[in-house]
């Protein structure tokens, strides 16, 4: 959560509140909600690095609340961020050891651990689907990230059949 | 049993093997299969497991070596040709990968074509197709050729002829395999729609995100069936599923 905080700080000052709503309408309904404590949180640690910094403004009904905006080792930060590549998604590593080692414990087939796994994923991919199809339209961000999963897991789906074809030949 | 409390689509121990050149390819071995009315069911599996010559068995497009096929309770395998193409006009409708649309016939023709041929009235026949070209989208297109549309839009018209004659099942065979990612979003909302409605379908593809529209979906492998699946009606779980994946980290 903090690099994302950064990104929208450095349109320019904003409270907590202020960036949830942010959040919220960049990434569109079908990204898990933020938790507004979760942020004020993180904007406590990023103040606390040097980061960001606030700045109490007085309401006359409400109590205070706290404008924050960037600092120049915050833009430093955020540059360094968007200058890194991201790593690459991981293997399924848990069902990778499941399927590796099931065999020589006698204890699950490895057909049937691929064929429950298969439909965890058709259950996850069909609420993909309906998620998508509840989407705003016009929002192409949330669009490319649904869509973006929904990948993902094809190729999950596809490698699993991989698995199948290749240990249903030993069987 | 009777006819109603029969499944609308019922194999049992079909098989059927090619014989070309080389050895002799086992593409369906020991099926059984029941498709309840109101179903839509996915066969998915990698490419040369059989799914396509098992839904070229269902539709009397291939006949089986063995086994025995019952469309609304009546047995059918048994049917002549002749018959068979009388019921993929009426009870049976059919989608292909590459829409098998009749290239030098308008658009508005191809979709009356297979009412005409049932037997419906001409006046009928224009009034069912300009209600599924509406309904999918296709108006002003009635007069295109099939070849100046694009693939997506091909396809649509693909299903209104499959669907002129409301056959209680629809066979789809790899229906987005040659459409683009927004081809494939396209048919899947189609078929949900009619599969809303009512419609009865069978669909077969190696897309899981077009099998996840499905209800349930039967994974094939080998010419068997490895897995039948019902897929979950209810809403996803806390943190795994569907949130779980899209949940970015820091």
């Amino acid at each position: 959560m903090r690099l994302p905080l950064l990104a929208l700080l450095a349109r320019g000052p904003a409270h907590g509140y202020e960036l949830k709503q942010d959040l919220e309408q960049v990434l569109g309904a079908a990204y898990p909600q933020p938790n507004v404590g979760q942020i004020y949180v993180t904007l406590g640690r990023l103040e606390k690095t040097g980061l960001i910094e606030g700045e109490a403004i007085e309401q006359s009904s409400r109590p205070n609340k706290k404008v924050y905006h960037l600092t120049e080792a915050g833009h430093e930060a955020l540059r360094a961020w968007f200058e890194e590549t991201a790593d690459e998604p991981r293997v399924r590593d848990e069902f990778f050891m499941k399927l590796a080692l099931a065999p020589q414990t006698g204890l699950a087939d490895q057909i049937s651990l691929i064929n429950r796994q298969r439909r965890q994923y058709l259950n996850t991919m069909r609420q993909l689907s309906k998620l998508a199809a509840a989407e705003d339209r016009d929002n192409r961000i949330s669009h490319l990230l649904i869509e973006g999963a929904m990948l993902h897991l094809q190729a999950d789906l596809d490698w699993l059949e991989r698995c199948q074809e290749e240990l249903e030949e030993l069987q | 049993m009777s006819e109603s409390d029969a499944p609308l689509l019922r194999a049992e121990g079909l098989v059927k093997t090619h014989h070309g050149e080389g050895a002799p390819a086992h593409a369906v071995r020991g099926v059984d299969l029941r498709v309840r009315r109101g179903e839509f069911v996915a066969v998915t599996g990698p490419s040369g497991a059989g799914k396509s010559t098992l839904l070229h068995l269902l539709g009397g497009l291939q006949r089986p070596d063995e086994g025995s096929i019952r469309l609304d309770g009546e047995r059918a395998d048994g049917w002549s040709e002749a018959r068979w193409a009388v019921e993929r006009r009426r009870r049976i409708g059919i989608v292909f990968q590459f829409f098998n649309l009749v290239s030098d016939l308008s658009v508005a023709d191809n979709v009356e074509l297979p009412a005409l041929l049932a037997g419906v009235p001409p006046k009928k026949a224009r009034v069912a197709r300009r209600e599924l070209l509406a309904e999918l989208g296709l108006e002003g297109k009635e007069r295109s050729m099939p070849g100046e549309l694009s693939g997506g839009e091909q396809q649509r018209v693909a299903l209104a002829r499959a669907l002129v004659n409301h056959p209680p099942l629809l066979l789809a065979d790899e229906p987005a395999g040659s459409l683009d990612s927004r081809g494939t979003r396209e048919v899947m909302r189609l078929l949900s729609r009619f599969h809303q409605r009512g419609q009865t379908i069978l669909l077969v593809t190696h897309d899981a995100r077009l099998a996840s529209a499905a209800d349930r979906v039967i994974s094939f492998f080998d010419g068997r069936i490895a897995d039948d699946a019902t897929l979950d009606a209810g809403p996803p779980p806390r943190r795994a599923g569907a949130s779980g994946v899209l949940e970015l980290r820091d």
